[in-house]
């Protein structure tokens, strides 16, 4: 596909880009607050511990998401990579959330 | 994005850096000038430098700060007692007064402070009524003139833009080593990126770390929720008392009236049970009262950690009644040590002037990263450029962004300085007065830049904050008995007083030079034959 004419980027291009912007940063957000969310509640240490291991962990999970968002090959993909692991953190949550 | 891994990572290197440059360099400058806050209050209470190189003993220091608050605030719920530092040789006290409007009123407004003579033990009411150092270092994560919240949100989600921008920038980066030893001066666009990566890359470990860092000082506001996902049940407030010990020992009800215990044996018992470490404050809970405790927390100096335990003595017999946070696990290590590594209070004048000097890349850094936008954008639009066509909109806003943030941030800075001054000593609200000067110099300066954002806006401004900076040492020599022929040249000191105006001086300097340097370069364009001359201005016009 070609993302750029002679008058500038094309506005399927553009609404990629967006698309992408959203997923990195909204998408970004939820992924590290549930392995936050997660981690806290089942590492196996100390509650407090568990908890400060897994905050700090989050802003390294936010960042790879970002790179991830990014670096796949179109916007699709970029979606498809997120959702999939967001799905899967999402279901362990709620199993967390009704379990206890 | 683009084709291939590499391009999309410039791409986003690009775009997640220029977003959020201009507040990541307000935050680097205060940030940077913050290394040095106590220095910079010193600077700025200059009736304090006659003093402030006679310490006296911690212990006389504690008795005279309890007779103070016993006339001043025996009422009080809490009083805190922050003692004398190697850096700061004035001691603090604070008390939070009994509640009007029962425990849910506003602690904060009922919060009062007041700077002790450690000679003297008498309020320090000579000394002008200045914010210091503790603006810049509010400012740099509570920014001003907004909800403290709002501003820790938006430092944050530009702290994590910056972290996305520096692992993109790494993976762009194809020739790490080599061009750390690289720079080609003089060669338009080339030399801008040579400066950005010498920048990035040779504090590069001092980047990644202080915005990490940065982050893990406010994750529990930005990611809270491990804290309600483990603590779901006893709320938030049970998590804080686990990790932190300095809320310990408080109480809800104070009982009867007692007399409260000497602090002076207290403190030297928690002294030899650290083995001599000098203590850093110690609150005393409903003084005056049966239930009173005293809590005592250790110097934070020479330990990367910034958790420190406490020691919790009852108030009216002044036995060890228990202490919190000794032993504490690895985790918690780890997040002190980090904490820690971005307060830098454990580092020495000599470690605080190489992080100030690491600060200072990272300026530059982001300065040179959003000037490199700006001259490649220009050289897209070069072709037009020379047919007499307008910049873009989009070049035109960095364009006066970069002018006002990047030569308007010294100017304001200066403006603060010269405030402290220059503001009449007896003005009521004195402190907000000096805010005030830093922001509407700021503000001028930005407003201007927007209006006219040319080439020969940044030359004025540049020498602009190059004078003002400059002048500092000269304004301090007019005003005060504490200047450079004093400090320096007869050695009397106070130093930090010495090293704050061969700072400034230096800073100034160093613009003096830049604008040198832009001068030659439009002599030089002047020779150019006319043919190539619009051209060429254009392309430099703020390059």
């Amino acid at each position: 596909m070609k993302s750029t004419t002679q008058s500038g980027p094309t506005a399927y291009y553009r609404l990629a880009v967006l698309s992408r912007v959203v997923a990195a940063v909204a998408g970004g957000y939820a992924l590290a607050s549930l392995s936050t969310s997660l981690l806290a509640a089942w590492l196996p240490m100390a509650r407090a511990d568990a908890v400060m291991t897994a905050t700090m962990l989050a802003f390294i999970v936010f960042t790879l998401v970002v790179i991830w968002v990014f670096a796949a090959r179109d916007a699709w993909r970029a979606w498809g990579g997120l959702l999939l692991p967001l799905l899967v953190l999402a279901g362990l949550e709620w199993c967390r959330r009704s379990a206890s | 994005m683009r084709e291939g891994f590499r391009q999309s990572m410039a791409w986003l290197h690009t775009w997640s850096g220029l977003l959020v440059c201009w507040v990541l360099m307000l935050v680097f400058a205060a940030g940077t000038a913050s290394y040095f806050k106590e220095e910079i209050t010193l600077w700025m209470t200059p009736e304090l430098h006659a003093g402030a190189s006679a310490p006296v003993s911690q212990q006389v220091a504690l008795e005279r700060a309890v007779a103070h608050l016993e006339r001043n605030a025996a009422a009080a719920k809490r009083w805190f007692i922050t003692l004398p530092t190697e850096r700061s040789g004035a001691i603090r006290v604070g008390w939070v007064a009994q509640p009007k409007d029962g425990a849910n009123g506003n602690a904060r407004s009922r919060f009062k402070s007041e700077i002790l003579d450690p000679a003297t033990g008498q309020k320090q009411s000579a000394a002008r009524q200045t914010r210091g150092g503790e603006f810049l270092y509010r400012l740099h994560f509570d920014l001003h003139y907004m909800p403290v919240v709002w501003a820790r949100w938006i430092v944050s989600i530009c702290a994590l833009f910056m972290l996305v921008a520096i692992v993109s920038g790494i993976i762009t980066h194809k020739r790490i080593f080599k061009d750390f030893f690289t720079f080609r001066p003089g060669k338009g666009q080339r030399s801008w990126l040579d400066a950005h990566n010498a920048t990035a890359v040779l504090a590069l470990p001092y980047h990644v770390m202080i915005t990490y860092t940065g982050l893990v000082t406010l994750m529990f506001m930005i990611m809270p929720w491990g804290i309600q996902s483990a603590y779901k049940e006893q709320g938030e407030s049970s998590f804080f008392a686990e990790v932190f010990p300095t809320g310990a020992g408080r109480n809800d009800k104070a009982g009867g009236p007692a007399r409260l215990a000497p602090l002076g044996p207290i403190a030297q018992q928690a002294e030899a049970h650290w083995n001599g470490a000098r203590l850093a404050t110690i609150v005393v809970n409903d003084p005056g009262h049966e239930n009173a405790s005293v809590v005592i927390t250790r110097q934070r100096t020479r330990t990367l950690s910034y958790l420190q335990p406490a020691m919790v003595f009852d108030g009216v017999t002044g036995a060890q009644s228990s202490i919190v946070g000794e032993g504490p696990s690895a985790v918690a290590v780890t997040r002190g040590a980090l904490y820690g590594l971005h307060m830098a209070h454990f580092a020495d004048a000599w470690l605080r002037a190489l992080f100030f000097i690491c600060g200072l890349s990272g300026c530059v850094m982001v300065a040179s990263g959003a000037l490199l936008w700006a001259v490649k954008t220009r050289q897209k639009q070069a072709r037009a450029l020379a047919q007499g066509a307008a910049r873009s909109v989009g070049l035109r806003l960095v364009d006066a962004l970069n002018i006002g943030v990047i030569a308007g941030l010294p100017i304001a800075f200066a403006a603060y300085f010269w405030a402290n001054r220059l503001v009449p000593v007896d003005l009521p609200q004195r402190p907000q007065m000096e805010i005030n000067c830093f922001f509407a110099a700021w503000a001028a300066a930005a407003v201007l830049a927007q209006l006219r954002p040319s080439m020969g806006m940044w030359r004025f401004q540049l020498s602009v904050g190059a004078a003002m900076l400059m002048g500092i040492p000269l304004l301090n020599g007019l005003t005060t008995h504490s200047h450079l022929g004093v400090t320096l040249f007869q050695g009397r000191g106070p130093w930090p007083v010495a090293g704050f105006d061969i700072t400034v001086l230096l800073l100034g300097v160093a613009l003096a030079l830049v604008v040198r340097v832009l001068y030659r370069r439009e002599k030089k364009q002047a020779k150019v034959p006319p043919a190539g001359k619009v051209a060429a201005a254009r392309l430099t016009e703020t390059a």
